[in-house]
């Protein structure tokens, strides 16, 4: 499949944190291609079992997140419109006459409220809350109560655009663009020698703290996880800490990696000419690599970002190729480094 | 309503929950098959099943917030720091009582501004001439209670404590109930819930159920001027979405109504933002937990006057032993 | 009604092409006696009558954007064309020019605003729209500098009879008139699309004086704020309770004859209506009113929630009462 139409149709499930059900299908689909079994666990997590066939062979997690943002309805209000209560970081700026789904007893369309010229302040710069911003499904109270309940999810309505050069804009390309870096390294390992037997997960809630990727840590006990995340790309606006779209996968080196294997993938990357960024974090890395490392008696990590620009909006814009060159980099390591390379 | 003003009343902060612990004993004693308290003094008691179910654990948390001696100063004043989430300005002129029954009235420092309040610039006044008479009484690392008394307000009750001795005194009267269905049942009465969900931790790692639910306080949208809840007090139990700690697993969830349908029990749905309960760390146990909330709306937490509702307290017993009753079959 | 038609059509105010190009064609099957387009590009439709000369009036042109600036690495910078709140701009996405090249306008992620900022407002000069471009070689071969653009915001149905579209203000003024165009009426009758309203009702000031007519009503797309947490004296005009007449706005204090008439007409004819609960705002009725010797003008509206955004919202009930009222109105000269 094309990277595009990958991505795109990563994109269009919903899967708010804690309700992951919708894209769960779609992943167990996809991964079932490569798998010789896929199950789910107790919170939801999706987990592809890839044997390598070999006796005693170690066990590798590679995990993406394939929860998104979102909101709740808190509340009802009298004129019908509902207030909501954020999952995850959500950046109160990209609400006014945003578009929505209320997952209701059927899918319904909302706005969320802008205000009109005569009630803007132009003198003044206002803090925003989530108590101003009523959601309007354009009902009554009477009809929305039929259809609504307090906790009903809410997501930000789909749509994926394609830009120039290889760019392409989507509603959660964090982490669906992981997911997507995930079977494509499977598409690549296929054809390739591997020793290791190889989990491909699809983690929830890492959005509201990792707390998928937690348990299915515990519950795996692998010998060694690579999470794939996103993380900030550069724009006019954020130079400082943040890496340019199409200058290929970001590796992450600090305490929370394993300095010996990261080490390793940064060798495979440069002798196979695969382009790379190096980022350095000197704590927590806000990723499930960070849950990961400490589950049981500890997990070596790899951490392979994909810059993204605009995170947590409705217009997180990736390069299609820094994609495509995590999905190689996964599988190349995994094919040049032996069961032995995994010690400390 | 005297075993909950008994729950109440007695003093248990995060780490000294002992004297909550013995009277719950005493409670459930000659209901339950066993009951131990393990390291972190969380008190577990087992009801066995009939064979070939599930096990079941419930948690409702002994310790209260409260207050802890930093420092004695040659005056005799006792300066504190916090045990859980205390606001200062819910501290003013409070009294609070140390576990030897000392008193002490909370104030703060003459030249502070009122906007500017806040746990260092307070201190506890216990009547003492000295550092020497004072360190009679109180030494450092004591902690109190607040002071309150428990009234009946006519359909709701208020007193200190009642995050979550609410919680407990239904999870006792469930208990009491005596239900013995195929599942093991494990109530947990859990320490240290207002310092991060400790006692839960371990008591959810030790336990390994295969289904959790915790039974706590939460807030509700009902004052005048609340904001975005829409949760009500007297409007029936809550079955809890989200908080901060868990996004309740949606089949317990869907369980939970179900259960409320069947029994008549007055329910309501809960989104709270900033707060968490047990089940936030029961959830990410091992290799995680089907785990949600039973709450009891409950205004002015934190502070001494919580208050409850007596009918959403009744309709909370109706659904733990409800969802005893049913057992978590996969039919639901 | 051809709402979903026009709502697609991009008309930036003095880029109103698409939408004059759309409206001439299907007033080509139309009976009418004679179609002008003017200097400014305003379309003037003449049904000939024996009664008073009466024009109604809407605007074909939208709040929109014109490219100002490409950055040296691609990025386009922009002006913003009529009144748009920086508010609603953050996480949207754009079309630019003839072409409809795709772009969004992003932001600096919530993770790296520091402090204030994650409260603050988004600046509009701050803002920028990303076409993917990978340099401003690639970007000025796709766009050029003056190039318009729209918001990209389709059209939805949903709710109880609601509509979800962009320029909601006033393209549901312009298939209110191409409704109009499709009956006769014994007045001497001419429909003005006009442009450049939203930049200082501009386009109307030349047709008005065109026509010189003895009475003019506007059809426009209002602002509307019924809902939370707007309060009780904020909320200027409701949906569902039909049209909003105005008796005075920014721009003109309506004709007395003008107005009595059209709650006469509605009352006569059960229109359900509601008068203006605010006298901020302005439309084509100031130029026209002012133009030769005077002018007798009204205004109706469709209430618009969240206006000049990529999401504004009318109902549909709101919509066809206004068209009733338009055409009972023009009915009543005889």
């Amino acid at each position: 499949m094309d990277t595009n139409a990958l991505l795109e149709k990563l994109n269009e499930p919903y899967g708010l944190s804690g309700y992951e059900e919708e894209i769960q299908k779609v992943v167990e689909s996809l991964f079932s291609e490569y798998c010789a079994g896929v199950s789910t666990d107790k919170l939801g997590n999706v987990i592809g079992f890839i044997p390598c066939g070999k006796e005693g062979a170690k066990k590798v997690m590679i995990e993406a997140h394939m929860d998104e943002i979102g909101m709740v309805v808190a509340k009802i209000n009298d004129d019908g419109t509902l207030l909501a209560s954020p999952i995850g970081g959500i950046d109160l700026k990209i609400l006014p006459a945003a578009e929505v789904i209320v997952h209701g007893k059927e899918k319904l369309y909302g706005v969320v409220g802008a205000k009109p010229p005569h009630l803007i302040d132009k003198n003044k710069s206002e803090a925003r809350s989530m108590d101003d911003l009523a959601i309007d499904i354009g009902f009554s109270k009477q009809e929305a109560e039929k259809l609504v309940n307090v906790g009903d999810r809410i997501t930000f309505k789909s749509g994926y655009t394609k830009l120039l050069s290889n760019n392409a804009a989507s509603r959660c390309h964090d982490d669906r663009a992981g997911i997507a870096s995930l079977i494509l390294a499977a598409e690549y390992l296929k054809r390739l020698k591997c020793d290791f037997d190889i989990y491909l997960c699809a983690t929830v809630q890492e959005e509201v703290g990792l707390r998928g990727a937690k348990t299915l840590a515990y519950k795996l006990n692998p010998d060694l996880a690579i999470s794939v995340d996103v993380c900030h790309g550069t724009t006019p606006d954020a130079s400082d800490g943040t890496f340019p779209l199409g200058k290929g996968p970001v590796i992450t080196i600090g305490p929370n990696t394993h300095r010996k294997l990261t080490n390793k993938l940064i060798d495979i990357a440069k002798a196979e000419k695969i382009d790379f960024q190096i980022d350095v974090d000197g704590g927590n890395t806000g990723t499930n690599a960070w849950a990961i490392q400490v589950a049981r008696e500890g997990i070596p990590c790899i951490l392979i970002s994909i810059p993204l620009r605009y995170m947590h909006t409705t217009v997180e814009t990736l390069n299609t190729q820094d994609v495509e060159k995590t999905g190689k980099l996964i599988s190349l390591f995994l094919n040049k480094i032996e069961g032995e390379d995994i010690c400390f | 309503m005297e075993l909950l003003k008994k729950l109440c009343l007695a003093n248990g902060t995060s780490g000294e929950e002992e004297n909550i612990r013995d009277i719950i004993i005493e409670e459930v004693k000659d209901y339950v098959d066993e009951y131990k308290t393990d390291p972190l003094g969380n008190l577990i008691c087992v009801k066995k099943g009939t064979g070939g179910g599930k096990k079941i654990m419930y948690a409702a948390h002994m310790d209260e917030i409260g207050v802890i001696v930093t420092v004695i100063d040659d005056k005799g004043f006792l300066r504190f720091s916090n045990i859980g989430g205390i606001n200062p300005y819910n501290m003013v002129h409070r009294k609070v009582r140390f576990k030897n029954g000392t008193v002490g009235v909370v104030s703060f420092d003459a030249d502070t501004k009122m906007g500017e309040l806040n746990l260092s610039k307070m201190f506890i006044d216990i009547g003492a001439k000295s550092k020497e008479e004072a360190e009679k009484y109180v030494q450092i690392g004591d902690s109190a209670s607040l002071v309150s008394e428990f009234v009946d307000l006519n359909n709701h009750v208020s007193c200190k404590a009642m995050d979550d001795r609410a919680g407990c005194y239904c999870l006792i009267e469930a208990v009491k109930k005596n239900l013995r269905t195929e599942n093991d049942i494990y109530y947990v009465f859990t320490t240290q819930e207002e310092l991060g969900l400790r006692g839960a931790t371990t008591a959810g790692f030790n336990v390994d159920p295969d289904f959790a639910i915790a039974i706590d306080v939460t807030r509700t949208g009902d004052i005048p001027e609340a904001k975005r809840m829409a949760v009500m007090m007297d409007n029936g139990v809550c079955i809890k979405i989200k908080d901060d700690g868990i996004i309740s697993h949606p089949y317990v969830v869907n369980y939970m109504k179900e259960c409320a349908k069947k029994d008549n029990i007055k329910y309501q749905l809960e989104v709270l933002e900033g707060g968490r309960t047990d089940s936030g760390a029961i959830h990410l146990t091992r290799s995680g937990v089907k785990a949600g909330v039973i709450s009891i709306p409950s205004r002015y937490i934190h502070s001494p006057s919580e208050t409850v509702s007596k009918k959403d307290l009744e309709e909370c017993i109706k659904l733990i032993v409800a969802t005893e009753k049913y057992q978590f079959k996969e039919a639901f | 009604m051809l709402l979903k038609e026009l709502t697609a059509l991009a008309g930036v105010s003095g880029c109103e092409d698409e939408v004059r190009d759309f409206i001439l064609e299907k007033i080509k099957d139309l009976k009418t006696d004679e179609v002008i387009c003017d200097s400014m590009g305003n379309i003037i439709v003449h049904k000939k009558g024996k009664g008073p000369k009466v024009m109604v009036a809407a605007h074909m042109d939208e709040v929109g954007f014109l490219i100002s600036q490409i950055t040296n690495e691609g990025y386009l910078k922009f002006k913003t064309v009529g009144g748009i709140d920086s508010a609603v701009l953050v996480s949207k996405r754009v079309l630019i020019g003839k072409d409809k090249i795709p772009g969004v306008l992003g932001m600096k992620a919530v993770h790296l605003q520091q402090g204030q900022a994650r409260n603050n407002k988004a600046n509009i000069k701050d803002l920028y729209i990303d076409i993917g471009a990978k340099s401003k070689e690639e970007a000025e071969g796709k766009v050029k500098l003056g190039d318009f653009a729209v918001f990209d915001s389709d059209y939805v149905e949903f709710g109880h009879g609601k509509i979800k579209a962009k320029a909601l203000d006033d393209r549901v003024g312009c298939a209110i008139l191409l409704e109009i165009l499709k009956e006769d009426y014994d007045c001497d009758l001419y429909v003005a699309f006009t442009t450049q309203e939203e930049v200082g009702t501009r386009g109307a000031i030349i047709a008005a004086n065109r026509v010189n007519a003895d009475f003019a009503l506007v059809i426009e797309g209002t602002t509307c704020s019924d809902i939370h947490p707007a309060k009780e004296h904020q909320k200027v005009s409701f949906h569902d309770r039909g049209p909003v007449i105005t008796i005075m706005d920014g721009s003109a204090i309506m004709d007395k004859e003008v107005v009595g008439r059209l709650m006469d007409v509605a009352k006569r004819q059960d229109i359900k209506y509601q008068l203006k609960r605010t006298t901020a705002g302005g439309t084509d009725a100031g130029s026209i009113q002012r133009s030769n010797g005077g002018v007798k003008v009204g205004v109706i509206a469709v209430p618009c929630r969240y206006i000049h955004s990529p999401s504004s919202v009318a109902s549909k009930f709101d919509i066809s009462e206004c068209l009733r009222l338009a055409r009972a109105f023009l009915k009543s000269f005889n």
